[in-house]
């Protein structure tokens, strides 16, 4: 079987050449346009994420594709041939090389995964009423209510004023607490990497520290009725100053409102919401 | 009740006069026995809630009880009507039953109740078949929809109707897409039994399947639903009686996967023939045993949760409505602790197929089958440890997300073992591309790309952005129809010449297959990249700067959508009007189901077959040289 180890050699080696190269290609020409930007710390760090695991599935992809493709080319059947091809049933050493390579890769990933996830303050996911690593240090509370089909922003430290969109300082951690009164939405502020479901009777909260002067969009990213495509905005990221005058003028403005808002609670016991009632 | 017995045993039915036949157990009087329950119940519903009168019932057009009862005594009639009633009644009144139903020739036994499983494989085929085009069609629907950033071409209830109807179909029909047709004709015959273990229970999963099908599509006719697959409690309780027809629709596959799984495992581990031990089994119908155990397993979960739904929407029960004490957090962990296995019954028999496709068409024994079925094996039991990673932003047992992230990612290591077994069997392999082999390569390509997109949302980080995107929607596309449907068209181009007896255009085939593997990649390509960009799911407004991107992606899902155009021809052309007669081993395959008589006998085998080997007896053993022609048979 000569040429069979002949073409071995060359399959591993061509493989092994494209991955080397295309996977710096990846990793330098794709990293810096993954999703979600710069927007958030958060944000910064999942592009740093996404990179990694696109830089470990590109070298398997290639060695998968280029294997693929060789053997489709090499190993025909000649035309109107009834060829056999060579009764092999197994290979222990191979196989059990795959297992302990991919098992490799498996388990850094899931390290890796949950060292960002916990040292990123649950990276922009919502992480229940009790997150597992809170920041240290002082955080801005911003209560997100959702509802069929608009969300609402309360900001507690400021004498529970809720505003109609969503203002955040630039360079602080913010700590989102994201409900819901009906039905189960999603909050995704997309720029600001931040997703987190809003559900009726629960308090998901959410890390996050804007480091980006710009406005973000915010989306409903759970189906939640037939306006659900319609149930977007556009939040800001301003300079703490500007952050300031802003709220304090949404506290004169909507002075009348609070008034006769709820007092202000983690979360709002909806009324049932069953048709007819 | 004594119908059945005379019909077995009048040797020529066909001489009756038309009236006669139509008098009895088949789909006519299921249908008007059909719709006679449907009426009762709705009557019934009505007098329940509040016992007002027929008036009042044609005005108002919202009662849940009315429509979840007339659905269910629209089953039973349907069910009584095709005769299913029969044997547990005559074994009641302690007459004799019959234990076979219309295992005879003609095309009436299509129609009907069927204990031969053969019958019972073409029904299935059929039937999905036809579903799984309204599924696409409704798919076309929705692409139409997104060529504007706006909508123009259906209202957005319309279109949520469309999406919920797409996703439900697929997902509820598609569970039985290899089972329900290839499973049910070709397990038998692989391990050497006459029939399943349970033909009757075979019959009830298919027409259970059916009616639910006519359920789901009688929701246009109650405002549709709102909800999508998922069925997400509250809006679930929130919606209009349309979200009846797809509780109902769930629950009855949920039956229908049950009962199938525990068939299709009674008969695998208790009907196989002599010498056919469990490292002999083809891998095929491993993979069906898999299947089968998740499908037990899972399927009951599903149907208690639709009945707590159901529950909460009629009888003003409080299980996942916050505001009277309950949870929307339950019904998510429900609903995927069925729905995380559910993927995985859509995705194993692909599994297998491709695995008992690949030795024919290289001609090698399969590489690997010990790693094969443990691969399986190991998904069927991981895959039941996975589903909060559907959960992964909502708050739910938010401390144990890097738990589901380790087995998510721990459950890529089985399912890379059956990629080393196709990369092993394709190993100085002697490839035919037939059309089978073609749809099984491509197999391999959407599930390279469906398994390693996967790395993105099973990492929580990575999984926050793209959580409810377009990317996800990307994602289950290339693992489920790049996964189960191209391994469904392999199987139809593989099996349908042995259960027909008659061969497809082999031209047309290829441009099928061609058409379909280069639309589905430029259909679902794109959509990654619309997902990294921030489109949400089941939105029919998008931003414009997106337009471009979506305008490419409808064009492509409308050629995809044409291929299976060509795919319908085929069959039409090849096998209703050409009807040119397949070579009985066209493939030249060792497996025993090609050594069998076509059309295949009632009853299978004249003789019990003894096994002495698996069915991968191919090629030539390295220390012998020289090639064998392929002619003996498996063990028959």
């Amino acid at each position: 079987m000569h040429p069979g180890n002949r073409t071995t050699h060359y399959g591993s080696r061509r493989s092994g050449c494209w991955s080397l190269i295309a996977t710096p290609l990846v990793i330098f020409l794709l990293g810096p346009i993954l999703p979600p930007g710069n927007g958030s710390e958060q944000a910064s760090g999942k592009v740093t994420d996404n990179t990694v695991l696109l830089a470990m599935a590109t070298p398997v992809l290639l060695l998968v594709l280029i294997y693929l493709i060789y053997s489709i080319i090499a190993f025909r059947q000649p035309k109107g041939g009834a060829l056999e091809g060579p009764a092999i049933r197994g290979d222990s050493k191979l196989q059990t090389a795959w297992i302990v390579i991919t098992s490799v890769l498996v388990l850094t990933l899931a390290v890796y995964g949950t060292v960002r996830l916990e040292a990123g303050y649950g990276a922009g996911s919502g992480s229940g009423p009790k997150p597992l690593t809170v920041p240290k240090g002082p955080k801005l509370p911003v209560q997100v209510i959702a509802q069929q089909w608009m969300f609402t922003y309360r900001y507690p430290t400021y004498g529970g004023v809720e505003t109609p969109h969503l203002v955040l300082p630039e360079g602080e951690m913010i700590e989102l607490h994201v409900t819901s009164i009906d039905v189960i939405h999603s909050f995704w502020a997309y720029q600001l990497g931040v997703k987190a479901d809003a559900n009726p009777d629960v308090d998901n909260v959410v890390f996050v520290k804007p480091t980006k002067l710009e406005s973000f969009d915010v989306h409903c990213a759970e189906l939640c009725g037939i306006w659900h495509g319609y149930m977007y905005d556009t939040g800001r990221v301003v300079t703490p100053s500007a952050f300031n005058v802003w709220i304090h003028e949404q506290q004169k403005r909507f002075a009348p409102a609070t008034k006769v808002l709820p007092k202000y609670s983690t979360t709002y016991l909806p009324e049932p919401t069953r048709r007819g009632e | 009740m004594s119908t059945t017995a005379e019909a077995a045993s009048a040797p020529e039915p066909t001489r009756r006069p038309l009236w006669r036949r139509l008098l009895g157990f088949n789909l006519l009087s299921a249908v008007i026995l059909g719709v006679a329950g449907y009426y009762l119940g709705w009557f019934l519903g009505h007098q329940v809630n509040g016992g007002k009168s027929f008036e009042y019932m044609a005005k108002t057009d919202e009662n849940d009880v009315a429509l979840l009862l007339a659905y269910f005594f629209g089953v039973i009639g349907f069910l009584i009507g095709l005769g299913f009633a029969n044997y547990p009644l005559s074994r009641l009144l302690g007459r004799p039953a019959s234990l076979r139903e219309k295992e005879s020739h003609g095309i009436s036994r299509y129609f009907g109740l069927c204990t031969d499983h053969k019958v019972v494989g073409i029904q299935y085929l059929v039937g999905i078949g036809v579903f799984f085009f309204v599924g696409g069609l409704n798919a076309m629907l929705i692409r139409t929809e997104l060529l504007h950033p706006v909508p123009t071409f259906v209202g957005p209830n319309q279109y949520l109707s469309l999406v919920g109807m797409h996703g439900t179909m697929m997902m509820g029909m598609m569970t039985s897409g290899i089972l329900g047709p290839f499973a049910n004709y070709f397990v038998p015959i692989m391990i050497g039994s006459r029939r399943m273990a349970f033909p009757r229970i075979e019959a009830l999963t298919f027409w259970l399947l059916m009616a639910a099908g006519f359920i789901l599509i009688s929701t246009i006719f109650f405002g549709g639903f709102p909800t999508g697959w998922t069925g997400y409690e509250p809006l679930n309780d929130q919606a209009v009686m349309g979200m009846d027809s797809y509780i109902c629709f769930f629950a009855l596959v949920g039956i229908s996967m049950a009962l199938l799984g525990l068939n299709m495992m009674a008969t695998i581990m208790t009907m196989r023939a002599p010498g056919l031990t469990w490292s002999r089994l083809p891998i095929f119908v491993w993979s069906v045993y898999a299947t089968a155990i998740l499908m037990v397993l899972a399927a009951p979960m599903l149907i208690a949760t639709l009945l707590m739904a159901a529950l909460d929407r009629t009888v003003n029960t409080s299980f996942f409505i916050a505001g009277g004490g309950g949870s929307s957090y339950l019904f998510e962990n429900l609903f995927w602790f069925f729905g995380h296995p559910e993927v995985y019954v859509l995705a194993l028999p692909g599994f297998g197929i491709v695995l008992e496709l690949l030795p024919v068409f290289t001609r090698k024994p399969l590489w690997g089958y010990r790693l094969a079925v443990s691969g399986m094996l190991g998904v069927t039991l991981l895959s039941f440890f996975v589903w909060q990673h559907h959960l992964f932003v909502s708050g739910i047992n938010a401390d144990l997300r890097p738990f589901y992230m380790l087995s998510t990612e721990i459950i890529s290591i089985p399912t890379g073992f059956i990629f080393l077994c196709v990369m092993g069997t394709l190993w100085k392999a002697r490839i035919s591309f037939s059309v089978p082999m073609l749809f099984c390569l491509g197999w391999t390509f959407n599930f390279l790309i469906g398994g390693l997109s996967g790395v993105f949302l099973s990492d929580t980080p990575s999984d926050t952005d793209t959580h409810g995107s377009f990317f996800v929607m990307a994602h289950f596309h290339y693992t489920i129809m790049g996964g189960l449907v191209f391994t469904f068209f392999a199987a139809i181009y593989y099996w349908v010449p042995k259960m027909t007896g008659l061969r497809f255009n082999e031209r047309l085939s290829k441009w099928h297959f061609w058409l379909m593997f280069i639309s589905f990649n430029s259909t679902f390509m794109p959509l990654f990249v619309l997902g990294m960009e921030g489109m949400p799911r089941r939105v029919s407004t998008y931003a414009p700067n997106l337009q471009g991107l979506n305008v490419w992606v409808s064009i492509s899902a409308f050629v995809l959508g044409f291929s299976m155009l060509i795919f319908l021809f085929n069959v039409v052309f090849s096998l209703i009007f050409v009807r040119a007669r397949a070579q009985s081993n066209p493939w030249h395959s060792k497996s025993i189901e090609w050594q069998v008589p076509t059309p295949v006998p009632v009853n299978n085998f004249e003789q019990i077959p003894v096994f002495d080997s698996d069915p991968y007896d191919y090629g030539t053993p390295p220390h012998m040289g020289g090639a064998e022609p392929a002619a003996a048979g498996a063990g028959a």
